[in-house]
């Protein structure tokens, strides 16, 4: 299940669509890291709201993820974790440090453009 | 007991005299219910009851207990007894009058055996045998239902003080504040947790105040439950600022070595409020002046 | 035991497949949705371990009664190279794999029972169970 990726403005959206498989969050990984630089993206946010499932590999693909693109000199924001979810992970003992998160799309858009434009003063 | 081993009756002897017992006990029905009733009334045991509910109550019940002895079978019994629990603990009868009223029956129908056998202690015996365990198991099975009941309501207080106890109010837009109040074990920190998750998606919360003043201790379990519950709603994009910490939580944590590292504390749930808005980017101001300096100047004019 | 249901574990897919039907199940006996996040998640992570170390196992879930109360019962077996040192395998951030370090004792911290027993050379078996409140 490949996860499909578009391009907002300065802004890249990955929105999962239904659960991942270890090879599908790599793949993933690999296609976010290369587009970011392609498109001169200066924001990635990646949705999980269809994931009820975030395991320790996921948690740690995505926190990956998150740093690599902030070495590419973006930011990512993950959007969408339900709170079933954020109760289990964190039960788990996975807290994804150093990463931002927000409630949904719509927060996490909202929450890039005062990131860009607090920086652009 | 050796004496009686030898003179012990056969399975036939013992089988009619238990007949023989539930016959008595079937036939002087009005006169052993009516003593067992008065002296309930003499040790205040009927306090509350109607006239008419000491009448059908000591009815069903004197009955109830003749099928425990005849059928050695307890399950009438048990479903009468829940059935009065149930409704003896709402209305607020007491454990000692429902044991109380148990007893005396059994001293009534034990009285009533000696008197008839009086004059033949080893068939008393014998009777006796037969009619002690039945009511003992009576006693039991009552006191069982009860004790069942009083956990039942207990329990389903419990609940209910725990939703009462953790109300998450919405104080502005996107600001949550959630007071807690009382001691939290894991169970409760856990709904706890849960709830505000909830909350914090149906109300689109970027700010959460957990306010603690009204929690007198926590130990370490509850502590790093705490911090679960501020790294969940991280997850969630939502920051929790925690305010009241009490000079006791503050030794505790500090001792129990809990990462408070990332943790926004703010002294009390003004405080907290104050450093939400600047969060959520709202400016709090008077939009005029003190007005009282304004109306006696007015006023003075005149 | 007629609800029994089972998944075996060959690549990284099954994860998948085992922790949906384990979730499937669950919600049969009327778990709480929190409850079927933490047994899927619990069960993805032994899962994960199974496809880690051992390439191949299986995974079993059935429905079990215990008195009055009732709940799922999970167990991964494999026939991989096992555990030298649970007590180790056991702590949070061990691991040999390249991973976090938090499958099984991730796993044990989402469930209300929680048994490894292992011999080296011949497998693995990791029971876990989960009560209804």
């Amino acid at each position: 299940m490949l996860v499909p990726i578009l391009k907002q403005g300065d802004y890249l959206i990955a929105s999962v669509q239904s659960e991942l498989s270890d090879e599908d969050l790599l793949k993933l990984r690999d296609e976010l890291v290369k587009r970011v630089g392609e498109l001169r993206s200066r924001g990635v946010i990646i949705d999980v709201t269809a994931l009820y499932v975030m395991d320790s590999f996921a948690t740690r693909t995505l926190r990956a993820i998150a740093h690599m693109i902030r070495l590419r000199g973006a930011e990512t924001i993950i959007v969408g974790i339900q709170p079933e979810v954020a109760f289990t992970m964190v039960q788990l003992g996975l807290k994804l440090e150093g990463v931002m998160t927000a409630l949904d799309l719509e927060e996490g858009l909202a929450y890039l453009q005062t990131l860009h434009t607090s920086k652009r003063r | 007991m050796n004496k009686e081993e030898t003179k012990k009756p056969t399975p036939e002897s013992s089988d009619a005299l238990l007949r023989e017992l539930v016959d008595h006990f079937r036939e002087k029905r009005e006169i052993l219910r009516q003593q067992w009733v008065q002296l309930m009334m003499g040790k205040g045991l009927l306090a509350g009851l109607t006239q008419e509910e000491i009448e059908t109550e000591s009815i069903t019940i004197y009955d109830t207990c003749i099928v425990c002895l005849e059928t050695g079978e307890y399950e009438g019994a048990q479903a009468y007894a829940t059935r009065m629990a149930e409704r003896g603990v709402l209305r607020g009868m007491t454990t000692e009058q429902i044991i109380g009223g148990l007893l005396t029956l059994r001293d009534v129908y034990g009285r009533s055996l000696f008197e008839r056998y009086q004059h033949d202690m080893e068939r008393l015996s014998a009777a006796l045998d037969i009619y002690e365990p039945v009511a003992n198991k009576i006693l039991s099975v009552v006191a069982l239902a009860f004790v069942e009941e009083r956990e039942k309501v207990v329990r389903q207080q419990q609940e209910a003080i725990r939703e009462l106890s953790t109300p998450v109010l919405q104080f502005r837009d996107k600001l949550l504040i959630l007071p807690i109040i009382g001691l939290i074990d894991s169970l409760r920190a856990r709904q706890l947790t849960e709830q505000l998750l909830r909350a914090i998606r149906a109300n689109r919360a970027r700010v959460v105040v957990m306010d603690i003043t009204g929690v007198p201790s926590v130990d370490s379990k509850v502590a790093n439950h705490l911090v679960q519950t501020v790294d969940a709603s991280r997850l969630m994009g939502a920051t929790v600022v925690v305010t009241g910490v009490s000079p006791e939580i503050a030794q505790t944590l500090v001792t129990l070595g809990v990462d408070l590292s990332k943790m926004n504390t703010v002294g009390d749930l003004q405080g907290g409020i104050e450093v939400a808005d600047q969060l959520l980017g709202y400016k709090v101001s008077r939009t005029e002046p003190p007005a009282t300096g304004l109306i006696t100047s007015k006023e003075k004019v005149p | 035991m007629a609800d029994e249901v089972r998944v075996s574990i060959n690549s990284e897919y099954d994860i998948v497949t085992a922790r949906l039907k384990g979730r499937d199940l669950a919600a049969k006996l009327g778990f709480s949705s929190t409850e079927l996040v933490v047994i899927a998640t619990a069960i993805s992570e032994i899962a994960r371990n199974i496809v880690q170390y051992a390439k191949h196992g299986e995974i079993s879930m059935s429905i079990i009664q215990q008195g009055s109360r009732s709940g799922i019962i999970i167990t991964a077996r494999d026939k991989g190279p096992g555990i030298p040192n649970i007590n180790l395998a056991m702590q949070d951030g061990y691991s040999t794999g390249g991973g976090l370090g938090l499958g099984l004792p991730g796993a044990k911290r989402l469930m209300d029972e929680f048994e490894v027993t292992s011999k080296v050379g011949s497998g693995t078996t990791v029971t876990m169970k989960k009560w209804l409140r």
